[in-house]
């Protein structure tokens, strides 16, 4: 072993440092809780850090519960915009879908973002107070606010009970539902993990896409192949706009971006746009004549948004958890401004 | 008085002013000299017995002296130890320099926790601080990922958000914060923030005549990403040999260009379904 490889070891030493003593070769890997046993497997050239741990703390939400909410809310919330657009063009199969489609996915949200509260019983102090600079508190006022009427609309097409109070309560979710949709990319681009807030002008837009492809693919799975035709144009316009969100993210961000070509969450992106892409062109084209088929498409759209969701939280964990993400680009941005001073 | 976004995360401003205190006491901070931290670890002890918290798994870290690890929920103060050799320590030539720094929450002009907390927990203080309410936090975790400089942390046994509160209950009462009160060499002074900057130039400027070049302060610029941080330091080396942020800006200061974008996107996908579903009547 050359002593550049033992020097490569070590994490916190100087350029000129070349001849290390050989029991600086037991430190080895970084311990304690932080890091997780595990040692990043990114070369540390380049960049300086305290024994290769992470500047951010680890994000404290669960996959399951924050991913499976950002499916969720994005399903139910486009779901509920194709549920008035169907009741106001008399297709009625594919209102009744989507309406209890998003009640559905409603539910599951509201039990993720309870479930992953470290502690539950105090859900409701969300509500004390609105808080434009938190997109949680928007967040959670814009669940106050679509939650009754998405409920109401469901009950009301399930029992044919109360029709003109369903007509209102389904244009009330119609017209929240995009907002519960596209919040979710604020909320986790507003934190200090690099590739989310990085991508703030991006995540919206992929968000908003993906809602509306998983929302396509649940009309076409749930309704008949004849009513069908909103949900299948949504679901390719939907994962259009998601394909051109994620790789103009992919392009802009750099090397803050490259948590989203590897590791679990770049397969997880990758999966989800193979998933999306088969979805979409199925659904112009077999799905348009044969039931089968269109039950297919909308499953793999369905799946494609959630993998695209589990892809961008997993991509966020490693961005955080690689001191890298955080130090490169602020070391950067200082180089810059101190290069412009000199220059001007 | 309408809300303006931009105007209440602008900076430079005064936190306790512009959070709605009409009267307060002068903004207090921490200015942490680290050229004369020993590595004691007092301010560790001295922080978790004043504010009772519980205690963190010790371990063998094989980070030189530092078997604490970092900041977390149940960790406010925590000293870095970092072994330089082949770097001369100062004016006396030594071939071998040792870095030691206690670091603590920076309590931000513009603080990324408190402008996400969803609940109200977090809150502003008299004295510039910022401080969790652990009977209001609902452990959302939200606060966690938002710092840039990863120190709130959500305790496992009790699912709350904690952190340095700068000894909220003893600055309430005209004392110093325990970290400080125990300090054997000044290292952590703690004092009103304009008295403790003006302090901070001086022995930097003293620091450079010395030979010691490598002196900087950070966290100290108003003009800085965070508005500039109460809590400030003297380092010996860049900031993130210690495990600090090299540029941290609040995550907040790009938030309306976010709403800007959620807006544009939702508005994008209700035409997209108006269009697609009305377009081709049944």
């Amino acid at each position: 072993m050359t002593a550049a490889d033992r020097a490569s070891q070590t994490d916190v030493r100087l350029d000129d440092a070349r001849d290390l003593r050989p029991e600086r070769e037991a430190i080895t890997r970084p311990a304690g809780p932080r890091a997780r046993g595990e040692r990043s497997t990114v070369p540390k050239a380049g960049f300086r850090s305290y024994y290769g741990r992470p500047v951010l703390q680890p994000i404290p939400w669960t996959d399951h519960d924050i991913a499976g909410y950002l499916f969720l809310g994005g399903l139910a919330g486009a779901s509920s915009t194709l549920a008035a657009a169907a009741d106001l063009t008399g297709r009625r199969c594919l209102a009744r879908a989507a309406k209890a489609g998003a009640a559905c996915a409603l539910g599951g949200s509201l039990y993720a973002l309870i479930h992953d509260l470290g502690r539950p019983a105090r859900f409701l102090n969300m509500l004390r107070v609105f808080k434009v600079t938190s997109p949680m508190s928007v967040g959670a006022w814009i669940l106050g606010a679509y939650g009754p009427p998405t409920g109401l609309a469901a009950l009301t097409a399930v029992t044919g009970r109360l029709p003109r109070t369903g007509r209102a309560a389904t244009a009330t979710a119609g017209l929240i539902g995009p907002a519960l949709a596209t919040y979710t990319a604020a909320l986790i681009a507003d934190t200090a993990v690099p590739v989310w807030h990085e991508a703030y002008r991006e995540l919206p837009w992929l968000f908003a896409g993906s809602a509306a492809a998983s929302a396509g693919g649940l009309g076409m799975l749930a309704a008949p192949v004849s009513e069908a035709g909103p949900a299948r144009n949504l679901a390719v316009a939907g994962a259009l706009a998601e394909y051109a969100a994620a790789r103009r993210m992919e392009r802009r961000l750099g090397m803050v971006a490259r948590p989203l070509g590897t590791g679990r969450g770049g397969v997880l992106l990758r999966l989800g746009k193979a998933l999306n892409m088969t979805g979409a062109v199925a659904a112009q084209t077999l799905a348009r004549r044969d039931r089968a088929a269109a039950v297919g498409a909308g499953a793999a759209l369905l799946a494609g948004a959630l993998c695209t969701r589990f892809g961008i939280f997993h991509a966020g964990l490693e961005s955080s958890r690689d001191p890298r993400y955080t130090v490169q680009p602020q070391r950067a941005r200082l180089e810059a401004a101190t290069a412009r001073e000199s220059g001007s | 008085m309408a809300f303006d976004l931009d105007l209440a995360l602008a900076a430079p401003y005064d936190p306790a002013s512009a959070s709605g205190y009409a009267e307060h006491p002068e903004r207090m901070g921490f200015f942490t000299d680290t050229s004369v931290c020993i590595g004691c670890k007092a301010c560790e002890v001295a922080c978790k017995e004043w504010n009772a918290i519980p205690d963190d798994p010790l371990g063998f870290t094989g980070m030189s002296y530092d078997n604490t690890g970092g900041l977390g929920a149940s960790t406010w103060r925590h000293v870095a130890f970092i072994e330089q050799p082949g770097r001369t320590a100062g004016a006396d030539g030594t071939e071998f320099r040792w870095l030691m720094s206690s670091d603590v929450c920076k309590h931000c002009t513009h603080a990324a926790c408190l402008d996400v907390c969803p609940t109200g927990s977090l809150f502003r203080t008299e004295f510039g601080t910022v401080v969790v309410q652990e009977d209001i936090c609902n452990g959302c975790g939200y606060c966690v990922p938002a710092c840039p400089y990863g120190v709130i942390a959500r305790r496992e046994r009790d699912g709350l958000a904690w952190k340095c509160t700068m000894c909220y209950d003893r600055l309430g009462v005209g004392q110093e914060p325990a970290c400080a009160k125990s300090c054997p060499t000044d290292s952590i002074q703690f004092g009103e923030l304009s008295e403790l900057r003006a302090r901070a130039e001086r022995r930097l400027a003293r620091l450079h005549e010395a030979g010691v070049g490598s002196a900087r302060l950070y966290g100290h610029d108003p003009g800085d990403g965070v508005g500039g941080t109460g809590a400030f330091s003297l380092l010996l080396d860049e900031p993130e040999v210690y495990g600090l942020p090299p540029d941290p800006v609040v995550t907040t200061r790009d938030l309306s260009a976010m709403w800007r974008h959620v807006a544009l996107a939702a508005t994008a996908l209700l035409a997209t379904v108006a269009v697609t579903g009305l377009g081709s009547r049944s």
